[in-house]
């Protein structure tokens, strides 16, 4: 049914859907709205979970983690400085291959304190073992979630999801979405049988010590998994789009990308600006295109090679940052043609909406007018230089 | 793929600590023992056994070298002797 719902309410009702035994989290802006609609959820009787509440997000991401270890399908969610506070635990929860979803309403790291959009918390986490999944819009996001539990309790899989949906833009942001009905839901995501669970019966220890003759097989086995799961994520999605009509790629998604010669790459919400940005251009007879990364990990670099290797310029928009180094995304982009016979002329790479700065069409016109010119690196839009004169001397 | 992820009871028994020992071992003198146990209490490997006086002795196999059963021993009936590697060893024999 086609509804009119702000995002972080449409999430708690796809999360409900999935009928997750134990929901636990802290609020913290801008995920708030999301377990706050969960927790009505469970207080009226319309989904039968445990919704324990508790002091940090540290112990949030502790109890999702005993509740998933003892067999019951969980849910979390986080933002910002809880998801940092939740890393000790995030790292467990993969490293004891717990099948979870979590939702990360993506927002800036402090200090300065800010409440506004950007990926530097979930990208901090990449190295984690957790899958992340990065959504344009609150379609994508919606379906992402029911994607994510299913890649998540695969057999084969056995590892966590993380949906990182861009705070504000999308959590506070209002669609008309197709919500699921709940019996399409039960039909794609049956209920979650675990492989192993904590058992007075049949007793097992998840996480004990491994010493250097058993730990690095634990990782590798990580690693190997991961790429799996690139085979695994289109298959699945081409399964939801035979039960829901939605067609997704799941890694990528090519917007004008085969004649192009400009293409943006981005993640996220921005991607809904250059997508008009492009529909303009395109207009008016300019090449250009988009390449939407949407799993972000695993990094589904043959899927990329392939969208880009004829493409003459390229410019990757980060809304994080590496300080010191390059920016995340276009650092993998580069890695990807590395060696390769076939590659863009040019890779640049550009910064944008650090910090919830907005990401007009005029910045996204400007990224394509420097493109044009020789290689960028690190190349920040919007950037006020006035603001840097500010020096403290005594 | 999954990888040695879960223990399941009695595993731990695989994981010959032994190989942590480094040059000390304890010696048990069997000389002045009064049976009290204490050394069984503290190893932290639990491989110290015995049940008579001056029976009691540990498994090398899993015994880490670190110590607390000489240190405990009330009669000084356990001392740790210097323990040389293989290599070593065969070093001075030639």
């Amino acid at each position: 049914m086609r509804e009119f719902l702000e995002g972080s309410l449409a999430v708690a009702r796809i999360v409900k859907a999935c009928k997750p035994g134990v929901i636990s989290a802290y609020p913290i802006t801008p995920q708030t709205h999301v377990v706050e609609e969960l927790a009505n959820f469970v207080a009226n009787g319309e989904l039968n979970s445990q919704f324990v509440n508790v002091e940090s997000e540290h112990s949030a991401a502790s109890v999702v983690l005993g509740s998933v270890a003892a067999g019951v399908r969980s849910y979390t969610a986080t933002s910002s400085q809880g998801l940092f506070y939740m890393s000790e635990v995030i790292f467990n929860i993969a490293g004891m291959r717990l099948p979870l979803v979590l939702t990360c309403a993506n927002r800036a790291i402090s200090a300065p304190i800010s409440i506004w959009n950007d990926h530097q918390d979930s990208i901090s986490l990449r190295d984690s073992g957790w899958i992340q999944f990065y959504t344009e819009n609150l379609q994508e996001t919606i379906d992402f979630h029911l994607i994510s539990y299913r890649l998540s309790e695969d057999k084969h899989v056995m590892l966590p999801v993380m949906v990182c949906m861009d705070g504000y833009t999308l959590t506070h942001g209002i669609e008309t979405i197709d919500m699921p009905d709940e019996g399409k839901v039960d039909s794609f995501l049956p209920p979650y049988k675990p492989l192993y669970k904590l058992d007075v019966e049949n007793p097992l220890s998840l996480g004990p010590l491994a010493d250097p003759d058993y730990y690095m097989e634990t990782r590798y086995a990580i690693h190997q998994t991961h790429k799996d799961v690139l085979e695994i994520i289109p298959k699945l999605a081409l399964e939801f789009s035979k039960v829901f009509g939605r067609h997704y790629n799941g890694l990528i998604e090519e917007y004008h990308t085969k004649d192009a010669e400009r293409v943006i790459v981005a993640m996220g919400s921005v991607c809904g600006t250059v997508k008009e940005v492009v529909d303009e251009l395109r207009a008016k007879g300019k090449k250009v295109g988009l390449l939407k990364i949407v799993a972000y990990r695993p990094f589904p670099a043959e899927a990329i090679y392939e969208a880009l290797k004829n493409i003459p310029k390229v410019a990757v928009l980060d809304r994080s940052l590496s300080l010191g180094s390059y920016a995340p995304v276009a650092a993998e982009i580069k890695a990807a043609f590395f060696g390769k016979k076939k590659k863009p002329q040019v890779i640049s790479s550009f910064v944008v909406g650090i910090g919830g700065r907005d990401i007009t069409k005029d910045s996204i016109k400007e990224v394509l007018r420097l493109v044009n010119g020789r290689e960028k690196s690190n190349e920040f839009i919007d950037l006020k230089p006035e603001l840097l004169k500010e020096e403290y001397e005594q | 793929m999954f990888g040695p992820l879960i223990a399941k009871p009695g595993s731990s028994r695989k994981n010959k600590t032994g190989s942590w020992r480094i040059e000390s071992r304890p010696k048990f003198l069997k000389k002045n023992c009064i049976a009290c146990r204490m050394c069984v209490v503290i190893c932290p490997e639990g491989c110290i056994s015995g049940k008579e006086k001056n029976t009691f002795d540990c498994d090398l196999a899993f015994c880490k070298g670190c110590g607390n059963c000489a240190y405990i021993c009330p009669k000084q009936d356990i001392e740790m002797v210097r323990e040389e590697s293989e290599a070593a060893a065969k070093n001075k024999k030639e």
